[in-house]
């Protein structure tokens, strides 16, 4: 499907029909430069910024390096990424609340629908766990039970919730600074009504808590499967109300989020958290360079990079090297397993890649969990002499291998079909490592890794 | 960089930037059709179904030799309203009827049960409302609100429970009492998340199978959606077997061509739209004049 094909991918199809010209024309870039414009309209990011951002790129992949190339489309796929990403600002852009001031005061903002109220447990949440002692302000006096909404998430995460008289939302605003100055609360989270850009009444009314309460930071909560016509909404907020950045929510969805581009190049204010879920601990720092991936339908690579760099340790190092002297053991497979599951279990990783979770739906296959418990007790059933050796395990052995596990015979069957692949793949990677000392140890190892997600992926 | 300006002016005035189009002088030439192409993929009808009605319309107006601008609108707005899939069957208006809502967080389900349930009380029919949203905080306590505006009872449980038990609950309570219309809120949910899909494959499941009147599945989308509302569609669709759209927020300054694109790609009617935050402002859908406001065309 065109929606979950990546841009590299697209673009690889792009100038494989010019293969064996040896050089790319103008033409061929311009081709390129029409994948990436639509790569990046489904992604809704604003068509304007579209625009310029294509022509922009165009130019920078005209020159002799990229056209002369022998990866044009590589070449062209970096041009685009570290562009996209100088767009969305190079740099992590972190809360700034004044250092001198008790209580300091975040005033969140936004259209209906959007995440305020989610939003503002968060983040009070995110800054209990620094340290600090938040309250929060239902300031939503428009929504039914909006401030029972807010009551209810604050006594989930332990916050405070200063709830006034329900009616005056300035009023409430200015109170809530003194029951902080009473509670001895140090930051006041200001959740207030959802509301549309062109309700001039709204607006006026946004502006009036900004004055009453002096925010250190107004941020504004940005759907991320927003369309074209955020900007035109953000662009209003900025001139009304004037926020500081921007919290991008329901980034747990696929929608590639292109509007936080738009927001950013269309009023230069930053991009400060990314919300991806229902749980008050799921409000992440924003990282551009992850974003502009994520539109360019790139997943998240480096996260996924990330989290098996802190899992890789040592042990397992010195464990692919004896694999490779001595083969692959059920040991070795069970090993795979858990490090799948350290790192935080099939779902969460597949979840950082857009499509897959999806594309495994569709094959049928499900994410299961407890799929890997039972993989671990059948091995755990084995003598060691069949683990090592797994080759010995006859129909008596699986039999009774069933038996001990609570598993059919069948299920043993698959395991120990999945060990033989396994045991075929890695005596190609010996043949590869004999030959390439030091290096062909690391392209092993990452192949390793790859292997460890394909496999769970493919068949659980 | 220099585009930069040119998109905060272009900003200013993209509200009229069709209008502009066709005030082009009614030269249609290169730049005309790249220009229309741009404003419907701006309303965010997608890139794909902007080029290929662009396309078409490029092919009628030489085969009907259209040069002049309100030709031009007239065709664009039929051609656009042909798009939408009728609706055969208005859940709201032909009684007894179950109208189940699902959408994603923020998409405005509670509110238009409320509204809903507000003009089926002013024209006098039995309504019951059931609260199937017992995860979300204070979302049973907001529908309870409008229950109580509208006049009409709403039949829920604590928060955490069951929500198909609750389907189940409220669907033996329209039979006792003989409610003509029954409106069931869901909770919010993306369509990526598999085990919530699947509850709510199960509510809908309840409600087709208890249910002794029709059962309508109605997919709630934010007009300010952009690509990704197909998406949506397509994943409720497939969990769900959903029978039509209601499309909200159409207040602002977003056009809504998202709904375009998912009734045209998974031929699904749009029952209603929400124009504003009044009881009120929850209207009929009307293909051709929701087309004319995407167009600019002025009646």
């Amino acid at each position: 499907m065109a929606v979950f094909q990546s841009l590299s991918d697209r673009l690889q199809d792009t100038f494989a029909q010019l293969k064996g010209k040896g050089r790319l024309t103008e033409d061929d870039i311009g081709a390129a430069m029409r994948q990436i414009r639509m790569a990046l309209l489904e992604a809704d990011v604003n068509y304007r910024v579209v625009k310029g951002f294509v022509a922009d790129c165009k130019e920078k992949c005209l020159t002799s390096e990229v056209m002369d190339s022998l990866t044009p489309a590589q070449n062209v796929v970096k041009i685009v990424l570290d562009e996209l990403t100088e767009l969305l600002g190079s740099t992590e852009s972190k809360l700034t609340l004044a250092q001198n001031r008790t209580p300091n005061v975040i005033m969140l903002v936004g259209l209906q629908g959007s995440g305020k109220t989610t939003a503002a447990a968060k983040l009070a949440y995110l800054l209990k766990g620094q340290g600090r002692n938040p309250l929060l302000a239902a300031c939503d006096v428009h929504r039914p039970a909006a401030a029972d909404q807010l009551a209810t998430l604050g006594s989930e995460i332990g916050v405070p919730v200063y709830r006034g008289d329900g009616k005056d939302a300035v009023g409430i605003a200015r109170e809530s600074i003194r029951e902080a100055v009473d509670r001895l609360c140090d930051i006041v989270i200001v959740d207030t009504a959802g509301r549309l850009q062109i309700d001039e009444e709204m607006m006026a009314e946004a502006v009036d808590i900004k004055r009453a309460v002096r925010p250190d930071q107004i941020l504004m909560v940005v759907d991320a499967m927003g369309g074209q016509d955020i900007v035109n909404v953000v662009s209003t907020f900025a001139e009304r109300v004037d926020f500081d950045g921007v919290i991008m929510s329901k980034l747990d969805g696929d929608a590639r989020g292109g509007g936080a581009l738009s927001v950013r190049e269309v009023t230069g204010k930053p991009i400060k958290f990314v919300s991806m879920g229902e749980k008050p601990d799921s409000l992440e720092v924003f990282h551009p360079d992850r974003m502009a991936k994520r539109i360019l339908g790139m997943g998240d690579v480096v996260g996924i990079i990330e989290q098996a760099q802190k899992i890789a340790d040592q042990e397992s190092i010195e464990a692919a090297e004896r694999m490779l002297r001595s083969g692959f053991t059920m040991d070795d497979l069970l090993a795979q397993m858990q490090q799948i599951r350290k790192l935080g279990g099939l779902g969460k990783l597949l979840g950082m890649i857009p499509g897959a979770e999806r594309a495994l739906a569709q094959q049928g296959g499900n994410v299961d969990e407890t799929q890997l418990a039972r993989i671990e007790a059948m091995i755990r059933s084995m003598t060691r002499e069949e683990r090592n050796r797994p080759k010995i395990i006859n129909g008596q052995r699986r039999k009774r291998i069933a038996a001990g596990s609570g598993r059919s015979v069948q299920e043993v069957n698959q395991l120990i079909r999945q060990w033989s692949e396994m045991n075929k793949m890695m005596g190609k990677m010996r043949g590869l490592a004999d030959g390439g000392g030091k290096k062909g140890m690391r392209q092993m190892q990452s192949m390793l890794k790859g292997m460890a997600g394909g496999k769970g992926g493919r068949r659980y | 960089m220099g585009f930069l300006d040119n998109l905060r002016q272009g900003l200013a005035r993209s509200r009229e930037a069709l209008n502009e189009i066709f005030y082009m002088g009614g030269e249609v030439d290169e730049d005309f059709w790249e220009d229309l192409e741009d404003t419907l993929v701006m309303g965010d009808m997608g890139a794909e179904v902007a080029a290929q009605v662009t396309d078409d319309l490029r092919e009628q107006a030489a085969r009907e030799n259209l040069t002049r601008a309100s030709q031009l609108k007239r065709a664009l707005s039929e051609r656009l309203a042909a798009v939408f899939a009728p609706s055969e069957r208005d859940p709201f208006e032909d009684v007894p009827s179950c109208v189940v809502f699902v959408g994603i967080n923020g998409a405005g389900k509670t509110t238009t049960v409320g509204k809903l349930a507000g003009r089926a009380r002013a024209e006098g029919r039995r309504t019951l409302i059931g609260g199937a949203d017992t995860f979300r905080a204070a979302a049973i306590e907001q529908l309870a609100v409008w229950g109580e505006r509208a006049g009409i009872d709403v039949i829920t449980r604590e928060r955490g429970s069951d929500p198909a038990s609750v389907c189940y609950e409220v669907l033996e309570e329209a039979g006792k009492r003989g409610s003509e219309l029954v409106l069931i809120d869901t909770a919010g949910r993306l369509h990526t998340s598999p085990e919530l899909m699947r509850e709510l494959a199960k509510v809908v499941g309840v409600c087709r199978k208890r249910s002794t009147m029709p059962v309508t599945v109605v997919l709630v989308i934010d007009a300010t959606t952009g690509q990704n509302g197909l998406n949506q569609a397509r994943e409720f669709d497939d969990a769900l077997d959903v029978d039509g759209l209601i499309i909200t927020k159409l207040d602002g300054t977003a056009k809504g061509g998202i709904a375009l694109a998912i009734s045209h790609r998974l031929q699904l009617p749009i029952y209603r739209i929400g124009v504003g935050e009044k009881l009120d402002d929850l209207q009929l859908f009307d293909a051709l004049e929701f087309c004319r406001a995407l167009v600019g065309e002025d009646g």
